[in-house]
């Protein structure tokens, strides 16, 4: 491994790492500004009582060296709301979330990104323009009304379930389960999804434009390399530096995103889970959520920055 | 030189704000008043030719219920409800005590959708303009402050900017807004949402105003300000900042979609305006609610109401993407 390679992946673990500490430390501070909490009782003696066992009585600092200390054990106390262990939900939540933004992620990339070397690859001509006028289009319909759109056609048609995941028996077969989780993947995956292609269309239309004038194509193009091919395998390598750095980003996109489809279409996931923390001031899962999200973000950046690295080492210097 | 694409954003875009504007005079109807037995009417098309093809002025047929249950309703052929203009302080109505026009259709309580939409945009459009100048006012100062002291306070700032840029901002949002108190006066939300998306928005422009002030200001024109007695804010404010302006333009037709989106999603998931106060998101959570959306469909109109304002906005900026603005920025 190359020096340059090895200081630059410790910076951005670093980076990644004071993420994750940041996001959720701030959360944590941020939900105990909160006016209330979410412990009820009838019984002052009771409730005085609850908030002790579970350290909310403690001053602001305090209590919060006490979580710190707790979670670097991977313990993330108790939920206000649900009375269970915050990574127990965590854990049910967390793969749902997951499982919908890879799919949207896969699915965006796979159309969005064939769709943006043609478009790229020719400028002018009316399939292009379609195209091009269609993503304009999706990208201004964000994954709110995207969902909203997507559940009106579902309730009209029929052809998928309006959202929601029922809890699949265990005699099921896993090819069915397979098929039942995919059925009602969809909707969610595809709202998530189509601004994300969109976005994904416009970035490697241009990346694929801007490459196709650089001296290198020009001259495969004169030597006579087939045109197809100096499109697929020359002008899209050099465009993928722009394209891969987006996907970074893109988790980031993905997890935002999620939160509204989560809540619009029913899908138990890591943004709904933290909608309510948030709705019920439950500080310690506000910040085991915020926590598992910026865990996923920060891998997702660190990954899009390795890869980044991989295929342009200039990058090390830079950053 | 303006494509014609960023033309036609910007006609879209001033017919939006006008129509936002005048919502007053444009909505036929008060967006508050309640028709009681028009919930889940239908839209209601303008005609001019009547069935038997004879030529009036813009009328209507009104509709009468026949189904309480099922809402449905008949449009009644044999009288015309002829549309007055320019009466009674609106540009175009139905006279008082005749069927109400109900150009996209009723909502639950029979309320005029059309009337409560444009209400709906000076709300949602309201909070997202104000929050964007509080943004980039914010964001400028801040990112100008980092490029002119540099040092300490500039990294501290722009690692504090790198790390909000790169978290989901409706996160940032609703975190930002869970720590207030969740009744709030309608008043109070507006200017509660504004500050959140504000705080939230900054580091946006700032990276960007930062790298343009830290380039500017080793050119020889800062220094002979300088030279010539100019005091630093003077500097600052007169000669850097000029510098920036182009880049503030298209970082607010960035930032507006975003906080669109953001006041969209919070008032529907309940962190933002609430009923009766008319916002995109709260009347687009008042038709997702069960069962009601494939029977009434028209009540997604503000969802067109989102789509046209971002579109027109992604116009004007040129087609630089809502996540490629963050890649676009880095000092």
């Amino acid at each position: 491994m190359r020096s340059g390679f090895r200081r630059y992946l410790f910076r951005r673990v670093g980076f990644a790492l004071l993420l994750i500490f940041a996001v959720s430390s701030a959360s944590l501070l941020l939900a105990r500004l909160a006016p209330s909490d979410d412990v009820f009782a009838v019984d002052r003696v009771i409730l005085a009582a609850e908030r002790h066992r579970l350290g909310l009585d403690k001053p602001l600092l305090e209590q919060y060296l006490d979580w710190l200390g707790r979670t670097l054990r991977f313990d993330f106390g108790e939920s206000l709301r649900f009375r269970r262990p915050v990574a127990e939900l965590i854990r049910e939540r967390a793969g749902r979330t997951a499982l919908l933004g890879f799919s949207a992620l896969a699915l965006a990339t796979l159309v969005g990104i064939p769709l943006g070397v043609f478009t790229g690859s020719r400028p002018s001509g009316l399939l292009t323009s379609t195209v091009r006028l269609a993503s304009i289009v999706v990208l201004s319909m964000p994954s709110l009304v995207t969902s909203l759109v997507l559940l009106l056609l579902a309730a009209r048609t029929g052809w998928f379930p309006a959202g929601g995941l029922p809890t699949i028996s265990d005699g099921t077969g896993t090819l069915h389960s397979i098929f039942i989780v995919g059925r009602y993947l969809f909707l969610p995956a595809l709202a998530l999804a189509l601004p994300m292609a969109a976005a994904l269309e416009r970035l490697q239309s241009r990346a694929i434009r801007e490459s196709l004038t650089e001296p290198c194509i020009v001259a495969a193009l004169a030597r006579g390399v087939p045109r197809q091919r100096v499109i697929w395998r020359h002008a899209f390598r050099l465009g993928l530096k722009t394209v891969l750095a987006i996907y970074g980003i893109m988790i980031g996109t993905a997890l935002g995103g999620s939160f509204v489809v989560e809540i619009v279409m029913a899908w138990r996931g890591l943004g709904d889970l933290m909608y309510q923390a948030l709705q019920s001031r439950d500080l310690y899962l506000v910040a085991g959520c915020a926590a598992a999200g910026s865990c996923g973000l920060a891998f997702g950046i660190l990954l899009s920055d390795v890869a980044l690295a991989a295929i342009d080492p200039r990058v090390e210097d830079v950053v | 030189m303006i494509s014609w694409t960023a033309r036609a954003g910007l006609v879209g875009l001033s017919i939006v704000v006008i129509v936002t504007a005048a919502a007053h005079f444009i909505a036929p109807h008060d967006p508050a008043r309640q028709f009681p037995d028009l919930a889940f009417a239908p839209p209601m098309l303008p005609r001019v030719l009547d069935d038997a093809g004879h030529l009036h002025r813009p009328f209507i047929y009104p509709i009468r219920l026949v189904d309480r249950l099922e809402h449905r309703f008949v449009e009644d052929r044999s009288a015309r409800v002829t549309l007055e203009w320019l009466t009674s302080g609106r540009l175009v109505t139905t006279p008082e005590g005749s069927s109400p026009w109900l150009l996209l259709g009723a909502d639950a309580l029979g309320r005029d959708v059309f009337a409560r939409m444009l209400r709906g945009a000076q709300m949602s459009l309201g909070v997202s303009v104000v929050a964007a100048a509080l943004a980039l006012t914010l964001g400028a100062l801040l990112g100008a402050l980092a490029g002119f002291v540099g040092g300490k306070w500039d990294a501290a700032l722009m690692r504090l900017a790198d790390f909000v840029v790169v978290l989901p901002i409706i996160y940032v949002v609703i975190v930002l807004r869970a720590t207030m108190p969740l009744v709030l006066s309608a008043s109070q939300v507006f200017w509660t949402m504004t500050v959140v998306l504000g705080v939230a928005g900054w580091p946006f422009p700032a990276r960007g105003v930062r790298a343009v002030i830290a380039l500017e200001r080793k050119k020889e024109y800062a220094e002979a300000a300088h030279a010539m007695g100019a005091g630093w804010f003077r500097i600052l404010l007169r000669h850097l900042l000029p510098a920036a302006q182009g880049f503030l333009a298209v970082q607010a037709t960035l930032l507006l979609p975003m906080f669109i989106l953001a006041e969209a999603t919070l008032s529907y998931v309940g962190f933002g305006f609430a009923e009766p106060t008319p916002s995109w998101g709260v009347m687009l959570h008042e038709a997702a609610e069960a069962g009601v959306l494939s029977e009434a469909p028209w009540l997604l109109a503000p969802a067109a109401g989102i789509v046209i304002s971002v579109l027109c906005l992604q116009l004007v900026s040129g087609g630089s993407t809502p996540v490629g603005q963050r890649d676009g920025v880095t000092p």
